[in-house]
């Protein structure tokens, strides 16, 4: 970063709005940026704060309704806003690149990898084909694409991910823009993927010296990646500033907000519970006047937050390009801010209700190519879910974690009914259920373990009221029949999860995302389950609704000693509220222990490369980096030895390749697969370090 | 993609017998009334009646006379046509090349025009280009090929004597006379094309690869030709495919108003006087045509769409 070099792009008091049949929506507000050459910047808010619109202005891409209502986007002294379509052209994809969330929607799927690429040079500067090729190999080399020649040749669906997103970040960089936009790159990946390609987007800057803009929801992410970060509400910037400052003196109410609702893999959910915002983000028409944040604030004061619409500040006392958009932050005791200021006593462990021995459920695929026709292996089996063990009892809450395809949700399957085992036993209050479908569960089998979806959306009746769809359920269940008792029993769900009476009448549709999974959790617990799985309940949702219902779901455990089964691919919320952890990779169980079993040494590897991959937003906390190589093997072809052979940095030679590792017990119920003997594997250092003392606001 | 192949032709081969099967028992026995009572008349006498079941060999058991029968089709020998005394391929084969050249210029003249006019509304959608189009395809479908025919005898043939009332072709193949029925087909399938292909175009028009083509920084022409055009024609082509089955019923109606010697006509008159023979070798001739443009389309798409082609 160089101070007296002119900025790459300055944005000032921009404005933009959408028009939408219903009128104007602004969706951001007086907006200003400056990037320096070869400084990354940080844009992170909630959805619908306007982060892609300020991307999608930048690009100059506002579709057919929306526009720069006014300000100004000035690129390398020229202001965008004044292009012509031609100049755009010139500019877009030679000096201003794009990255976006799904590479494999931003690549057309019938076309090759290689035309794909050569054509951006092709297109801007006068080069040869053989030139562009041999650029776009070289590329692909550099954004760490092993065999890059095969990848040229590729079509996008040939490879993975993590793959797609390397070959999209390549494009970006081909012809060495000064200008990058990376609009949540990694949010459609495995987090074990996620932290390479974090990796190699913060080396950007240092290897090309290019600029980037880097739009995110996820603040550990930002605190990886970024020099500077600005933090959005509802279309306006409310505070700006240098990591260094901004993580640990934050000024705003809403960035203090935000993280007390993100879980430390630090901290647990007895010692520092979580804190979320109360209410919700107000849609861009319903701005009340003078401090958008004011409904939800804490410190709103009467008179003063309610009046004009003021600016940003800078923050007295701190960097200078520490910015705030608060009338009170200096009236704030910041130190009282933080979480973590009710301590719970931790629950009771109770009886054991769940008892999951050598379960394994393959799949049957059938294989039509001529392949298999010829070697008559027309059938082939995915195994799914490899002999799994494990116990869960009363008022506990166990985590499943892993990545996509590690076979998390086939196990809820069968737990549910919706599949049946193929072998070993799931027992249930003693009965084994593991092959009983659903359709021949009794009501009071069904009624005792119940799921919470991943998606809200999917799971309501959009055409039934809110108070319909519970009372059917608790009529099902057979929990009460007179029609007056299953309405006070709605009522009192209705209160259990916390949400207003009124909801009784309401349509799905009239209904925000944590409001749904409020309703699919009410629905869970109609009929007093004994255990509930919930399936990343809260990935769906944004940071401060999450922590609502990951609190709400902590609560309504705590009252009921409901055994939670919780799915998830993320280890600061499963530290937060797990108190057993079960590690899963392609349908084995690598590691399963105690929640400060699993994140202390001996760690199973995978389970160190995943700690590494966690973002943590604390600048403080310093972690040691693992990077795996190469992306998840597919589930049809699974190593023949340890199943993580294939991306293991601790792999100690063949018998990795050929031998199915024994599973080790270290203590008690603390259990590792690998062949690396237990005295070893206790010798690692931790990989999270946290600092004795801390800078940082912290609780009083 | 050999596998896929022999599946399809497998397949085709299957499809066809089974249709050959249910032709041969619906006109061929007795189930569906008695074959010498239909070819002979409600006055012939019993003994006319049994002595041709004699003579024709209806009197062997059915499974016989399928093998012969399906054994004389596959050998290329569809029988005698009673109506034009004469063996039923001499009198297919020209109706079924007049055709083919109607469909053929029909089809020259429809998907270019169609396809052409499909994606430049697709291109912009909601503009004025892409309106016009769009209700001049509605308009042009909703009418039926009669009406159309009529209209169109009326404005060239009565009104500016442009071009002949009748296609007959009497005195020996003319050009002129093809373009009144090929106008009336085109008009009318052109509309459905046209839509089909708007659609599709359109929905490849908001796709994320066409906004990242765009921000790529390529030339407008590029993204067209090379990101969009790729990946919105396969739906249609899938349909022009199907709109040569859809030709071989649409020419009933055009070849009859104007008396044009193709298939269609050939089809009509056959099931008019049933002659048997004659119309088991068209319902054969339809088949085939069905079974092989399904299975091109099907190839086709295959070729055209590298994620079914490479998995
Ligand atoms: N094409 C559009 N027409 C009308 N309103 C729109 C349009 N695109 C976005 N908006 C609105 O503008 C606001 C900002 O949207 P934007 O997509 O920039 O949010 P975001 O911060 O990127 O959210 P996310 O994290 O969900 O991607 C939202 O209120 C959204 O509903
Ligand atoms: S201006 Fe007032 S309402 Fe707004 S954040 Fe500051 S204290 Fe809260
Ligand atoms: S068995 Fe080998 S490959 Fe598997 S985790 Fe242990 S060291 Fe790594
Ligand atoms: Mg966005």
């Amino acid at each position: 970063m160089n101070d007296k070099q002119e900025p790459v792009l300055i944005c000032k008091d921009l404005c933009i709005s959408y028009y939408t049949r219903a009128g104007e929506i602004p969706a951001v507000v007086d907006f200003s940026l400056t990037v320096k050459p070869g400084e990354t910047i940080g844009i992170v808010g909630e959805s619908g704060c306007g982060k892609s619109t300020v991307a999608m202005a930048i690009m100059q891409y506002m579709g057919a309704n929306g526009g720069i209502k006014s300000g100004s986007i000035m690129f390398k002294g020229r202001d965008l806003t004044t292009f012509s379509e031609d100049e755009l052209r010139s500019i877009r994809g030679a000096e201003i690149s794009m990255i976006y969330q799904e590479p494999f929607a931003s690549l057309n799927p019938s076309l090759k990898i290689s035309t794909q690429l050569m054509e951006v040079p092709l297109a801007h500067e006068t080069i040869s084909r053989d030139e562009a090729r041999e650029r776009s190999l070289q590329m692909l080399t550099d954004v760490k694409l092993p065999d890059p020649e095969r990848v040229m040749n590729s079509y996008p669906h040939q490879l993975s991910g993590g793959q797609q997103q390397r070959v999209v970040i390549a494009m970006g960089l081909l012809s060495n823009p000064s200008l990058l936009l990376l609009d949540e790159p990694t949010t459609a990946l495995d987090v074990t993927v996620e932290a390479g390609i974090v990796n190699l987007i913060s080396d950007i800057s240092n290897k090309f010296g290019t600029s980037q803009i880097y739009i995110s929801h996820n603040l550990g992410l930002i605190l990886e990646t970024c020099d500077r970060v600005f933090v959005m509400y509802s279309g306006e910037v409310v505070e700006e500033g240098t990591i260094n400052s901004l993580f640990t003196w934050p000024k705003h109410p809403y960035t203090h907000g935000l993280f007390s609702c993100i879980p430390l893999p630090t901290a647990d959910k007895n010692a520092a519970p979580l804190k979320p915002i109360r209410g919700q983000l107000p849609l861009p028409f319903e701005r009340p006047s003078g401090c958008y944040f004011g409904p939800r604030c804490d410190h709103f004061k009467k008179g003063l937050c309610d009046q004009d619409h003021f600016r940003m500040e800078n923050v007295e006392g701190s960097a200078p390009d520490h910015r705030v958009r608060c009338l009170r932050y200096n009236d704030i005791d910041h130190t009282k801010e933080a979480s973590g200021e009710t301590v719970q006593e931790p629950l009771e462990i109770g009886k054991r209700v769940l008892n999951v021995d050598g379960m394994k459920k393959y799949y049957e695929v059938k294989d039509s190519s001529l392949m298999a026709l010829i070697t008559g292996k027309s059938v082939r089996h995915v195994k799914a879910n490899e002999e799994l063990n494990f116990t869960a009892h009363e008022s506990e809450t166990v985590a499943i974690v892993g990545e996509s395809g590690c076979g998390k949700s086939t196990f809820a399957k069968v737990l549910m009914g919706l599949e049946t085992g193929t072998e070993g036993e799931i027992r249930h209050l003693g009965k084994d259920i593991s092959d009983i479908e659903v359709r021949d569960r009794s009501t009071k089998q069904i009624r005792s373990l119940q799921m919470v979806f991943q998606n809200p959306f999917d799971t309501l009746n959009p055409s039934h009221s809110i108070g319909g769809q519970i009372s059917r359920v608790i009529k099902q269940f057979g929990v009460e029949s007179d029609k007056k008792k299953i309405f006070d029993r709605v009522m009192t769900l209705l209160d259990t999860v916390k949400l207003p009476r009124d909801f009784y009448f309401r349509k799905p549709r009239q209904l925000s995302g944590g409001q749904k999974q409020r309703i699919g959790i009410a629905r869970a617990f109609a009929g007093n389950p004994s255990i509930v799985i919930a399936d990343e309940p809260v990935s769906a949702l944004d940071v401060s609704v999450a922590a609502a219902v990951t609190e709400l779901l902590m609560d309504i455990q705590r009252e009921h000693k409901t055994t939670l089964l919780f799915i998830s691919h993320d280890l600061s919320v499963v530290r937060y509220l797990a108190d057993r952890i079960v590690v899963m990779y392609l349908g084995h169980i690598l590691e399963r222990g105690s929640t400060n079993e699993v994140f202390d040494p001996p760690y199973h590897p995978y389970t160190e490369a995943l700690l590494s991959a966690v973002p943590i937003a604390d600048p403080e906390i310093t972690k040691r980096k693992i990077v795996l190589e190469g992306d998840l093997p597919s589930a049809m072809k699974p190593p023949k030895g340890c199943p993580f052979c294939t991306r293991c940095h601790r792999k100690i030679g063949d018998i990795c390749d050929n031998e199915p590792p024994p599973d080790q017990i270290v203590r008690d119920r603390h259990v590792i697969k690998c062949h690396i003997p237990i005295e070893e594997l206790s010798k690692i250092a931790p990989v999270i370090t946290v600092p004795e003392t801390s800078e940082r606001i912290q609780a009083a | 993609m050999v596998l896929l192949l022999s599946k399809r032709i497998g397949f085709m081969i299957f499809t066809m017998i089974i249709v050959s099967m249910i032709l041969f028992l619906l006109l061929e026995t007795g189930l569906t009334g008695d074959p010498a009572t239909r070819v002979l008349g409600n006055f012939a006498s019993d003994e006319q009646k049994e002595l041709w079941r004699d003579q024709q060999g209806y009197n062997q058991p059915v499974v016989v006379r399928y093998a012969k029968w399906l054994g004389n089709f596959a050998t290329g020998d569809l029988g005698t046509s009673i109506r034009y005394k004469g063996p039923v391929k001499e009198v297919l084969l020209p109706r079924l090349w007049n055709t083919a050249i109607l469909g053929f210029w029909t089809f020259a003249i429809m998907i270019p025009l169609s396809l052409g006019m499909g994606v430049l509304s697709g291109m912009k959608e909601g503009s004025i280009l892409d309106r016009t189009i769009s209700v001049f395809g509605i308009l042009t479908t909703s009418v039926p090929e009669f009406a159309s025919a009529v209209f169109f005898s009326a404005l060239f043939v009565f009104g500016l004597k442009w071009l002949p009332g009748t296609s007959s072709m009497s005195g020996g193949f003319e050009f002129k006379q093809l373009i009144l029925p090929a106008m009336v087909l085109v008009v009318y399938d052109f509309g459905y094309v046209a839509r089909m292909t708007r659609a599709s175009m359109a929905e490849v028009m908001t796709s994320q690869y066409i906004r990242s083509a765009v921000l790529k920084g390529l030339p407008y022409r590029q993204v067209i030709f090379r990101h969009a055009l790729r990946n919105a024609l396969i739906a249609p082509f899938t349909v022009i495919m199907l709109q040569i089955n859809w030709l071989l019923s649409g020419v009933i109606v055009v070849e009859f108003f104007f008396a044009y010697k193709g298939f269609g006509a050939l089809l009509l008159e056959a099931s008019l006087n049933n002659d048997i023979a004659l119309l088991e070798a068209c319902a054969m001739v339809a088949v085939v045509v069905a079974v092989s443009s399904q299975t091109l389309a099907d190839i086709g798409y295959t070729f055209l769409n590298p994620r079914i082609r490479f998995s």
